[in-house]
């Protein structure tokens, strides 16, 4: 499926499937590649940095510099893995450790203060001080039990977030 | 396609209310107390981010849908052939030979009228009018253009500038052969170039440049000196800015909306029915579309002249660009997107990320009151 014909068979969309845990239907795989193909302007198998910020929509989303550097060089099947986190038929876990992806910058496992810190920053630009994000995040962390020191992993994220109503989905339309 | 760039100040003014149309985070509808999960939950974000991704309302602005095969049994495949030998065999060969006498007519017409009548301004302007209207019946008669045109044809009298939906290059010929309209237009290369300079300039025509940054205040000053000339045509403005598929209009730009004049509406719809008629400008170049309107059946289409509209006390050049962009919207059939279009070849201003940034923090600052 490298090559730059439009057409999927029907082993590439049961592959992208498997790649995805079955999340996504195989009419919406469909329908994402039409997508995928639509943003790769010069066709060269993924979509680059330029690509996705000309979508307007994207490029003022305050993330999207993060999430650009989770969707560089991806080809249409890690693609669809990395939008499978917003399918309604994924499980809470894996969309909180989607959550934790874009946290945890440098891919080591621990989500330490300055990671927050990080996207606190670009969430919320020059409308707070450093210093208010600062005392903000010591507060909170403080009051839920770590310290400004702590690093969390995995299991302490899918502890904080397991029990909110995470609504974290996107429906593929299909044409 | 080149690198985007930043955009320049002016494009922040043209676009109202745009965060209307964005959703917003909500923390929860009243203000309660911040806890680590609130911060730490990014997922408003991250889903508008994915919701961008798999489909927006901008880039479907430009989507050229490719036509539904029909020719896929046994009698109409064979059909189909028929008509692709007619069309390409017959039609098209025909229609350049049209094209082409028409175009020597016109040469050998309009270049001595136009310097061997050079002191009789009055005279030469008449005849050279009609020769442009009778170039572009030709050019309309190449596509088999069907065009019905509805409303009161326009008249040529100063004080006014009529606007249209943009979906083509053609959009223009198809109102000049009607009226020979003034236009404002994207400096081209080639051949269409070589036109812009020596034909339009006879029928008036302002240059602008997307890129200068300086042209938007050179280009106002040239519009208003325009309508307010009294022998000049009326002047024609596609207030878009760029083709759109003809399914949405993006947001008008207000220039031709602060002139202190009457603006005309035109809208503009075209059926797909044998060609889609929609210039994707990045997938083709404007030769190769007009190729494939001239190896198509016929470019079917209709024109309506809208009532003349002024500005009201108390509204501002962009309210009454909506105003008029929702009358045309409505004739034509058209959905209103609240993007720039521009856009295609600007990144969006960092006032909008700031905007979403300004709302995160407030709330934040607000729950962190609360006990």
């Amino acid at each position: 499926m490298g090559n730059t014909s439009s057409m999927l068979t029907q082993y590439d969309i049961e592959e992208v499937q498997e790649h995805c845990n079955h999340v996504f239907s195989q009419q919406e795989i469909v329908s994402l590649y039409h997508r995928f193909c639509q943003l790769d302007r010069n066709s060269s198998g993924f979509i680059s940095g330029d690509e996705f910020l000309s979508v307007p929509e994207f490029a003022v989303n305050p993330l999207s510099q993060r999430l650009l550097r989770m969707l560089d060089g991806l080809n249409f099947k890690e693609f669809v893995a990395f939008l499978s986190a917003f399918s309604p038929r994924t499980s809470l876990q894996h969309k909180i450790e989607f959550i934790f992806k874009v946290y945890d910058f440098d891919s080591n496992g621990k989500v330490t203060f300055d990671d927050i810190l990080n996207v606190l920053r670009d969430l919320t630009g020059s409308f707070m001080s450093e210093q208010q994000r600062q005392k903000v995040l010591a507060r909170v962390l403080e009051e839920a039990g770590y310290t400004k020191d702590s690093s969390l992993v995995l299991s302490d994220f899918m502890k904080i977030l397991g029990n909110s109503d995470l609504k974290m989905e996107v429906e593929v339309p299909i044409d | 396609m080149a690198g985007l760039r930043s955009s320049s100040s002016e494009i922040d003014l043209d676009r109202p209310n745009i965060e209307e149309y964005l959703t917003t985070e909500i923390i929860g509808e009243t203000p309660k107390k911040l806890h680590l999960k609130d911060l730490l939950d990014i997922s408003p974000t991250l889903t508008e981010a994915a919701g961008a991704i798999v489909d927006d309302s901008f880039t479907r602005c430009f989507k050229s849908n490719p036509p539904e095969p029909w020719n896929w049994n046994i009698y109409l495949f064979p059909l189909w052939c028929l008509g692709v030998v007619i069309r390409y065999g017959i039609l098209f060969p025909a229609r350049v030979a049209i094209l082409a006498a028409g175009w020597i007519a016109f040469f050998s017409a309009f270049f001595p009228v136009h310097f061997l009548l050079k002191g009789h301004n009055k005279w030469r302007r008449k005849i050279e009018r009609k020769l442009v209207e009778m170039m572009c019946s030709v050019f309309v008669a190449s596509w088999t253009g069907v065009i019905k045109y509805h409303g009161p044809r326009p008249s040529i009298r100063p004080q006014q500038v009529f606007v249209a939906n943009h979906t083509s290059m053609i959009d223009f010929i198809i109102l000049e052969q009607m009226t020979a309209f003034a236009v404002i237009m994207q400096k081209h290369p080639g051949w269409v170039g070589f036109i812009q300079k020596t034909i339009l300039e006879s029928v008036g025509c302002i240059w602008f440049n997307r890129t200068e940054a300086k042209d938007r205040e050179v280009v106002s000053r040239k519009l208003r000196e325009h309508t307010e000339g009294v022998d000049n045509n009326p002047l024609l403005i596609f207030p878009e800015g760029t083709c759109v598929n003809n399914h949405y209009t993006v947001m008008f730009k207000k220039g031709a909306f602060e002139l202190g004049c009457a603006v005309c509406p035109v809208a503009i719809k075209y059926n797909k029915i044998f060609v889609d008629a929609f210039w994707n400008s990045k997938k083709q170049s404007f030769t190769m579309h007009l190729a494939q309107l001239m190896a198509s059946w016929a470019v079917v289409c209709d024109v309506w002249y809208l009532e003349p509209q002024y500005i009201r006390p108390g509204e501002t050049p962009i309210e009454f660009a909506e105003r008029v962009r929702d009358m045309i919207s409505v004739r034509a059939g058209l959905k209103k997107v609240p993007w720039d279009g521009y856009l295609k070849y600007f990144r969006p201003s960092p006032k909008l990320t700031e905007r979403k940034q300004q709302i995160f923090a407030e709330s934040v600052l607000q729950r962190l009151e609360e006990k």
